[in-house]
């Protein structure tokens, strides 16, 4: 059986970026069915069809939708795409590629919420991919796909990119919305909640979703939710991006349902290790923010969905699967990965932005061969005192790099203190000139 | 230089500011307009970004703070973000950006004399399947290697130099 392709659909057709050639191949046409339902039908089929949230959570969309309060006269839907996370490059692929597909299905979502407006938040670095969806965003204009009376009905609404500038933080919800109202791109307390009065944009109900999410909406409007649900597992419903890099022949991004298994990714897709004679040693599923994990045989077996990823104690998330081989030594990936939080964490809460100061600081040392033997307790504990004190989630994904790689791969942090490393795949001092 | 009463700037400005129902919003778009005219995020620039969003240019100060692609220093005229990520350290961006500041003779962050490179790393940028990479004025250059950017930096030292001719 050949793989259902919902996401990277079109793609062999030349142009598919192109409005006309796009409408040629069905395009608009979910649009189309969505507004001769009603918006409650609309979410009712988002719903049925089982689509979670791309973006790393996993939240049902379709129960999303429905939180946003219909009596409210003004409404907002906001596209995150500030992908960010470290590995991640799959919404970069569907904007630049088939950048209609991501319009269709936001205002799709921005009639079943009877939005006003939707904004595209992308990271400042998507210069070029912002520019082109300015220009499909006028040519479905034309065609009066947006703007006044949509399809030529009541349901009015704008779309609009608006670009980030460097921020990871902008990716958390919250932050995104701050950031676009024009403040420090930071997290706000919750509740209330972005689909609440007082807690979305301009203090208006708004829904945040990831690309990939609002991409798939199109083929659900077109094909049923019946058909989508058929496609993957139990709770992870279609097909997923997945966006491989580091040790592998063919890094890239590919389409797979959710019941494929990391084996078949990894091996049948991406050709196993780059290097000849080199094994895998470790992956990090979801980007630096995941739990790592042992890259062996019980992992390779394992389908890479949100409920069997949780059964080897990591998670799928936004599926960034970062592939070490045998060279590696963890200690410098968990240099690696708390230097990019060290530089992302915003500032605001006092448990990220000392704690990734100092796990920074303790690593480094340890690397250079300096770290004492308590080191690597005095690391972990930090880590530990950080997660879930912080008002968003960073706080927990700096700290997650630190206390899963000591738990899976000890002898990589006891070699060093105990003052035998002899492999290391970059030379600390190459390390500390590259650290800021 | 102004980027207010500018015929240059003057349609962009109002649509950014059309974009939104507060003009404060449209202080982001407007700060890479304001870079585009000045090199930087300069005081000027500052001060009119302000005034067209009703801010206090102490608020746009913060803002343009808070970005790492709003430059508070006027950078070479290539701006060379490298991204030596876990993803792309894994494929060698350390030694790339290594090899790149040594070849242009800068540490870190520094100009080149001719004030035409500056080297800068970055965290990821999302193309960790194409590392090396790196993005140069906002746009991504990848699959490179130090061979490819001899040659890049050569062919850019010779449009300076006809340039001046």
């Amino acid at each position: 059986m050949t793989n259902p392709i919902i996401l990277l659909r079109g793609q062999e057709v030349p142009n598919i970026h192109q409005y006309d050639v796009y409408v040629q191949h069905g395009g608009y046409q979910g649009l189309k069915k969505a507004l001769g339902m009603s918006p409650d039908e609309v979410i009712n089929e988002v719903k049925n069809s089982g689509l979670r949230g791309r973006g790393g959570a996993g939240f049902p969309a379709g129960v999303k939708w429905s939180f946003i309060p219909k009596n409210e006269p003004v409404k907002y839907v906001t596209v995150n795409a500030d992908e960010s996370e470290t590995g991640t490059f799959k919404d970069r692929l569907i904007m630049e590629t088939n950048p209609h597909q991501l319009i269709e299905g936001a205002l799709i979502c921005a009639y079943a919420i009877q939005a006003k407006a939707v904004y595209i938040y992308l990271r400042g670095e998507f210069w070029d991919v912002a520019h082109q969806l300015d220009q499909c965003i006028e040519d479905a204009r034309k065609d009066g796909w947006v703007g006044k009376n949509i399809g030529g009905g009541n349901f009015s609404c704008e779309v609009y990119t608006h670009l980030g500038a460097g921020a990871y933080i902008c990716g958390e919800e919250s932050a995104l919305l701050n950031s676009l109202e024009g403040k420090l791109g930071q997290p706000r307390v919750r509740p209330p909640f972005p689909a609440q009065k007082g807690g979305g944009l301009y203090g208006e109900p708004t829904v945040v979703n990831n690309v990939e999410t609002i991409a798939n909406v199109p083929w659900i409007m077109v094909n049923g939710a019946a058909e989508y649900k058929k496609i993957g597992t139990e709770q992870s419903a279609g097909t997923k991006l997945y966006c491989v890099s580091g040790h592998v022949k063919k890094p890239g991004v590919y389409e797979l349902p959710f019941t494929a298994t990391f084996r078949e990714l990894l091996y049948d897709i991406c050709g196993g290790p780059s290097v000849e004679g080199r094994n895998f040693k470790a992956l990090l599923p979801s980007g630096g923010s995941g739990p790592i994990v042992h890259l062996n045989d019980q992992v390779l077996d394992t389908r890479m969905s949100y409920e069997d990823t949780a059964k080897i104690g990591t998670i799928i998330g936004s599926a960034s699967l970062i592939v070490m081989d045998d060279s590696v030594d963890i200690t410098w990936v968990a240099s690696k990965v708390t230097k990019f939080f060290k530089h992302e964490s915003c500032g605001k809460c006092t448990p990220c932005r000392e704690g990734t100061y100092w796990l920074d600081k303790v690593i480094d040392r340890i690397l250079a061969g300096e770290g004492r033997p308590e080191d690597v307790k005095l690391i972990e504990n930090v880590a530990k005192n950080m997660a879930g004190i912080t008002l968003c989630a960073l706080g927990e994904f700096a700290a997650n790099p630190i206390i899963h790689t000591i738990k899976n791969f000890p002898d990589d942090f006891n070699q060093h203190v105990a003052k035998k490393a002899e492999t290391k795949p970059v030379p600390a001092k190459k390390l500390a000139a590259a650290g800021d | 230089m102004a980027i207010i009463n500018n015929d240059k700037y003057t349609q962009r400005i109002n649509w950014h500011l059309s974009k939104y129902p507060d003009k404060r919003s449209a202080v982001m778009p407007l700060l890479y307009i304001a870079q585009e005219e000045y090199g930087w995020v300069s005081p000027e620039g500052i001060n009119e970004v302000a005034q067209l969003c009703d801010m206090d240019p102490t608020q746009v100060k913060s803002i343009a703070g808070f970005y790492t692609m709003y430059s508070e220093k006027p950078k070479g005229k290539y701006w060379l973000q490298v991204c030596n990520d876990l993803a792309c350290a894994l494929r060698g961006a350390d030694e790339f950006h290594h090899d790149l500041l040594h070849h242009l003779g800068i540490e870190e962050g520094g100009t080149t004399d001719d004030g035409l490179f500056t080297v800068e790393h970055v965290m990821c940028l999302a193309a960790c399947d194409k590392a090396p990479m790196l993005q140069c004025n906002f746009h991504f250059m990848e699959n490179l290697d130090m061979a490819k950017m001899k040659a890049w930096i050569e062919e850019k030292r010779a449009e300076l130099e006809k340039e001046n001719s």
